[in-house]
């Protein structure tokens, strides 16, 4: 796993729970950590250390190099492998779990995120190459307490229905915003094709997006 | 995915200097440029592409689009798909090029993809993409898989008994349409290739694509000024309406002076082992009138070398419709 080091020593633990309660996936990954310690034997004493629950479990690679990254306004000293795509990135080492890996080759958008403020698929981004750039994620975009206005559509218009899309959804929505897309459904499909959703929610998702572009706030259901 | 170096270039002629020590500037090329990644992390993923180092041309002072002097445009190998496609001068000059843009991809790979790196877009046959099957691309020799295989969207036009895969890009049959000259930077200077010149025919070396050597490097493209009075588009066809590859595709450059046609650049994708330029079809067209009947001789001019596969016998018909009706649809009330 790589070291990771966030330079201006915000006290938030990236992958923490919302206000600081256990989530299903620091559950899961704590559960994880418990099951590797109680066999490793002499290093069980690490158990219950807060931020051993928040490291990969992987380790270094004997490649790795050192990267600084710039998300959501934060910045990050990292070492990573070379290989390492901004999706595993955020994902496996910044604790940024928001953007999904679905297909992992650029086909179904599940990985959208903004990088200088236009979205790109982050499995088809090596890491180590967008150390100058600004890079914006679904956390970055708005918080429980603070939604996106597109956030609050998506759940105003059911626009998901098991939600693994979800965020790749609303970042390329986000991106469309600013894009020459033209005012009808027709073209918001064209310039949403990019993101697969096997639920097929798609119709929902039309009017979510179309809600925001037309009332630039928090939309009312269709 | 294999273990790679990762270096980063910050001067055309350091990025030449870095990658002439490749032992190929093909398949299986042990140094790679890396710009948009869209092509290349996706095979690397495979296995189908191995480099051991990677040159990050990101950084590379190529990345603009500029009026030339006497008309014409050129465009840096590293601008984006979906900034070239929404250049103002593109969409009002080369609409065939915008919307040969638009039309490939999703908006997200558009921001990443560049037009040095879709000129060098792989193909998706998926027996290239497939390290478990014979592919004279993939691995030199050791046969083709889809010529017995599945073969729906391959080629029907510049085949060889060796391979059949199809070139998949759009962006390169609207150059190939707008007569575009390709400016490549190698280890003996400057060097310029038409279009046309630079990708190849499968043959019996399908490995090799194009005429890059280790170190070339492409800097800009250019096109020549719009021909006075043309009309452009690009017409494709596929399975899905959106996000998908051609099944068959036109574009049209063509010029029509009362009722006339006095000039006519025609290309095809979806169905070529390079973009396809039918100068059998632009024959037929020039010195004709605007008429049916004409664009259907021309059409049957592109494809009367059409040699279809198992699987891809629809082709043939679906290419012709789609020409015919591109030349329809660009001549209306002109």
């Amino acid at each position: 796993m790589s070291s990771q080091r966030e330079s201006n020593e915000t006290p938030e633990t990236p992958g923490r729970g919302e206000f600081g309660k256990s989530t299903r996936r620091t559950f899961l990954s704590r559960l994880g950590m418990a099951s590797l310690l109680a066999s490793a034997g002499p290093i069980g004493s690490a158990l219950g250390e807060r931020p051993q629950t928040e490291q990969s479990l992987s380790p270094e690679s004997k490649d790795a190099i050192p990267v600084t990254l710039h998300v959501n306004g934060k910045k990050y000293d990292l070492r990573i492998d070379p290989r390492t795509t901004l999706l595993d990135c955020l994902r496996e080492h910044l604790h940024l779990t928001g953007s999904k890996k679905g297909c992992d080759h650029g086909q179904c958008g599940a990985c959208t995120v903004h990088i200088n403020e236009r979205r790109v698929n982050s499995c088809l981004c090596f890491a180590a190459m967008y150390q100058d750039d600004d890079i914006t994620t679904i956390e970055g975009l708005g918080q429980p307490e603070n939604l996106h206005p597109l956030q609050a559509a998506f759940v105003t218009h059911d626009a998901y229905q098991c939600g693994y899309c979800t965020s790749g959804q609303i970042m390329s929505a986000a991106a469309l915003l600013k894009e020459p897309c033209g005012p009808d459904d027709a073209e918001v499909k064209e310039f949403m094709s990019g993101n697969i959703c096997r639920c097929g929610a798609y119709q929902n998702i039309v009017n979510a997006i179309q809600s925001v572009r037309q009332n630039g706030k928090t939309p009312k259901p269709a | 995915m294999k273990t790679f170096e990762l270096t980063r270039a910050n001067e055309n002629a350091q990025a030449v200097s870095v990658a002439a020590k490749a032992t190929t500037a093909q398949q299986g090329a042990d140094i790679r440029f890396i710009a948009g990644g869209t092509t290349l992390i996706d095979l690397m993923k495979l296995n189908v592409e191995t480099p051991q180092k990677l040159i990050d041309i990101n950084h590379l002072p190529i990345a603009k689009i500029e009026n030339l002097p006497g008309g014409g445009l050129t465009i840096g190998a590293m601008v984006r798909n979906s900034d070239l496609a929404y250049h103002p001068i593109v969409r009002r000059n080369y609409a065939v090029l915008s919307e040969a843009l638009l039309s490939g991809a999703s908006a997200q790979l558009r921001n990443m993809a560049t037009t040095g790196g879709n000129l060098l877009q792989r193909t998706r046959c998926m027996y290239f993409r497939d390290t478990a099957t014979p592919c004279n691309k993939r691995e030199p020799g050791s046969g083709c898989a889809a010529i017995t295989g599945v073969n729906r969207s391959l080629a029907i036009l510049g085949t060889s008994e060796h391979c059949i895969a199809t070139n998949p890009s759009d962006m390169n049959v609207a150059l190939a349409a707008l007569e575009a000259t390709i400016h490549i930077r190698g280890t003996k200077g400057d060097r310029t290739v038409t279009i046309g010149d630079f990708h190849l025919l499968p043959g019996n070396t399908p490995h090799r694509e194009t005429v890059l050597e280790p170190g070339d490097l492409i800097t800009h493209v250019t096109l020549p000024p719009p021909a006075l009075g043309s009309r452009s588009l690009y017409l494709k066809l596929r399975d899905r309406a959106s996000y998908e590859f051609a099944l068959a595709s036109a574009a049209v450059v063509i010029t029509v002076a009362a009722g006339k046609i006095t000039r006519a650049r025609i290309a095809l994708g979806g169905v070529g082992t390079k973009p396809w330029r039918s100068t059998e079809a632009e024959n037929e067209l020039t010195n004709q009138p605007a008429t049916q009947a004409v664009f259907q001789k021309a059409a049957n001019a592109a494809l009367r070398n059409a040699k279809p596969q198992s699987q891809n016998g629809f082709k043939v018909e679906l290419a012709n419709r789609c020409l015919v009706h591109a030349l329809k649809l660009a001549t209306q009330n002109a």
